[in-house]
């Protein structure tokens, strides 16, 4: 189980970054993920596989500052 | 304006030396914000992406405008690094605002984590811009950290209170080699004006635009206010007038030839 | 003469700063300045500002600045009372060695100059030092020739050592070193360093300067950036006055010292204003004496005046010495309106305090106010200011 924005999401073990972001509906060119801390290259969602206890925070731009 | 009176932050030439907030407004607003503004930069937030709103700022940004993403949210220069390369990895360019506080009371941005936060970014070939307490001590360091800019604080964030560190602009001002740039506390077009009379090298408000009742005539009431404010600056202000002649006697009298 | 050497060429083992910028940015800039485009208008714009930048600094150095020398004084005085309240620092200079391997035009310890020399061992600096302390003195300034064989590093930092023991705050007037010596004087007890640059302007400097190691213009430029580097506390700068322009040359002094305070906020930053005066004549020097009769570049005392109020308002926080060049009632009424050190009890001969006059080496120049400690200390008083021999402690 994995953490995504604070969320539990069960089923995530062994999946690509890319598939849990395609599942949650995300829209890849408008987001930048960061997983237990470090920020992950676009490039590299595909190749980067999720284990069990993962934190991912997804985010994106928004009005502010 | 001259057009040879250009704001160089990381060896960019920008003409308008007004820097826009997006926060607190409508989003549909942000456009027409820009546009009366005359702003050429616009500072954003990163927040964590929620897929139920498909909304993107970005949309609503006209072309060529430059992002800057801000660190907000950060409590110290840990995060404020991650909250930068993420803005990165967005597309936002290389500019980033650095904005740690941990004081949830006044907004009182943490100088100490602020430069730590500069020198790792700097290095990381981000053009920072940070914002600060005004220290002459903190703003040093952030030279020497790599910082292209010097962001103090007029008063607390949303305040619209003004130039209450007045004083201690004027001394970054006449100490720092860099673009000193008021944030935060500027309430009026005619605070922007007299920041810019002391030298100051932009201004950058958002509260004062975002509560006014007309944004878009507020936006460019300070785009007004800061291009007055920067032309009385380059043409040197008139003196003061004396009070009166002192009648004590004369200092100089024992000089001899 | 043919067999001059390069006198902006370093020797093998000077020091070159690489990486600093401040004595091109220094030289450009005074070369710049053409001080005839100062109109009064501009010298009213500076009076009535709160800051003073070099631009400024430039308007108030120049002719036009001198119908308003009573209002810059009025100025400078309230600048001065602002940052060092009614105190006035106190100390005297001593020479310990006269032997010199420069031949300094200008300068009595040429040693082109037949003059008595001297250099005081250490059994007579020890002498000379509980002399000047028992006059009430705490702070000293040591002063040396250039002979690195008769007053060399070693024997400067004895004295620091035993000055050390004597003084809480002691000064350094000798011939530029490198940053590792400076380092060593430290250790040994030097807080601060002077050094006089004499002429900005190279080509007067090369004409000056015949020979030795004082010949080297940008070696003794970076001084004091070198001893700041070294870790002393404090540099003091100087033009002599008369020799070159002296406008132009206030002006380099005040942008070094500026340049030098933004690169080391840290550094305590210090001015001297000595004005050319007649060499001291021995009779058997063949070289021309220098007299302000003669001389029309040396300045009159209302534009040495108004040197040391330009320094004033460009560096409010700066030191400010006046010379015992100067008569005692210049160097009074100086003292309340911008000068913040004087003198007392000063010989510029090798020992003189203690030693008796047949046993002293000759003097540099002839000194013009003699009065003692205790004299200087209730003119002082008389004139509503407060003589400090010191405000240091170190813990």
């Amino acid at each position: 189980m994995i953490t995504l924005n604070g969320r539990s999401v069960d089923d995530a073990d062994g999946l690509s970054l890319a598939d849990v972001l395609a599942r949650e509906n995300y829209v890849i060119c408008t987001i930048a993920v960061a997983c237990n801390k470090d920020v992950i290259p676009r490039a590299k969602y595909n190749c980067t596989r999720l284990q069990d206890g993962d934190v991912i925070d997804v985010v994106q731009m928004m009005a502010g500052g | 304006m001259s057009s040879n009176d250009s704001l160089i932050l990381g060896g960019r030439a920008f003409s308008s030396r007004f820097i826009l907030g997006s926060g607190k407004y409508s989003v549909d607003l942000i456009h027409s914000a820009i546009e009366h503004a005359g702003a050429q930069i616009i500072t954003l937030a990163v927040r964590r992406a929620n897929t139920n709103t498909a909304e993107n700022i970005l949309t609503h940004i006209p072309e060529g405008i430059t992002l800057l993403p801000n660190t907000s949210g950060a409590r110290n220069a840990e995060e404020a690094v991650r909250i930068a390369r993420l803005a990165r990895e967005l597309g936002c360019g290389d500019f980033v605002k650095i904005e740690v506080i941990r004081d949830t009371k006044y907004l009182l941005p943490d100088n100490a984590e602020t430069v730590k936060a500069t020198e790792i970014l700097a290095k990381e070939g981000f053009i920072v811009m940070p914002y600060m307490f005004p220290d002459l001590n903190t703003a040093r360091d952030l030279v020497n950290a790599g910082a292209a800019t010097i962001m103090p604080l007029g008063a607390p964030i949303g305040s619209n209170k003004g130039l209450c560190t007045r004083d201690f602009i004027q001394i970054l001002i006449d100490e720092i080699d860099l673009p000193i740039i008021v944030d935060a506390g500027i309430g009026r077009p005619s605070q922007a004006c007299e920041a810019m009379e002391m030298g100051v090298a932009a201004i950058m408000a958002n509260t004062a635009i975002a509560t006014a009742r007309d944004i878009p005539a507020m936006a460019s009431a300070f785009k007004k206010a800061i291009e007055a404010g920067r032309i009385a600056y380059l043409s040197g202000l008139g003196r003061v007038l004396d009070k009166g002649a002192d009648a004590s006697s004369p200092l100089t009298g024992f000089l001899s030839n | 003469m043919l067999n001059r050497t390069d006198h902006m060429a370093y020797l093998p083992d000077m020091e070159i700063l690489k990486d600093s910028t401040i004595m091109e940015d220094v030289i450009t800039r005074m070369n710049a300045y053409d001080y005839h485009q100062y109109s009064a208008d501009d010298v009213r714009i500076v009076l009535h500002k709160d800051n003073c930048t070099p631009q400024d600094f430039a308007a108030l150095l120049s002719p036009a600045a001198m119908p308003f020398l009573e209002e810059i004084a009025r100025k400078a005085s309230a600048e001065t009372r602002r940052h060092f309240g009614n105190s006035i620092n106190v100390f005297t200079p001593l020479y310990l060695a006269n032997y010199c391997e420069n031949s300094c035009v200008y300068c009595g310890f040429s040693r082109k100059q037949k003059i008595r020399r001297a250099r005081l061992n250490t059994d007579e600096m020890e002498k000379e030092m509980q002399a000047i302390a028992r006059e009430g003195l705490e702070e000293i300034l040591l002063l040396t020739g250039e002979s690195r064989k008769m007053s060399d590093l070693q024997y400067i930092g004895e004295a620091c050592a035993i000055a050390r023991r004597y003084f809480k705050m002691v000064g350094l007037e000798v011939y530029p070193v490198n940053t590792p010596d400076y380092a060593y004087l430290r250790v040994c007890g030097a807080d601060y360093v002077t050094v006089f640059q004499e002429t900005y302007n190279s080509t007067t400097y090369e004409t000056l300067h015949p020979e030795g190691r004082k010949r080297v213009f940008p070696y003794r430029m970076n001084a004091q950036e070198r001893a700041l580097r070294g870790g002393m506390r404090g540099v003091a700068f100087g033009a002599l006055l008369g020799l070159g322009d002296f406008r132009e040359d206030a002006f380099a002094t005040g942008l070094h010292a500026w340049s030098l305070q933004r690169r080391y906020p840290q550094a305590e930053i210090s001015f001297s204003c000595p004005r050319l005066r007649p060499l001291v004549d021995h009779n058997n020097s063949d070289l021309p004496i220098l007299d302000d009769k003669t001389n029309h570049l040396i300045p009159q005392e209302a534009e040495l005046l108004q040197v040391i109020l330009a320094y004033r308002l460009l560096m409010p926080f700066a030191g400010i010495t006046v010379s015992t060049r100067e008569r005692a009632g210049f160097r009074d009424h100086v003292t309340g309106i911008a000068a913040t050190k004087v003198s007392a009890s000063v010989r510029t001969g090798v020992g003189g305090h203690q030693l008796c006059q047949e046993d002293t080496g000759d003097g540099q120049f002839e000194i013009a106010d003699l009065r003692s400690v205790d004299e200087v200390y209730s003119a002082l008083k008389e004139h509503g200011l407060q003589p400090v021999m010191n405000d240091y402690v170190y813990v």
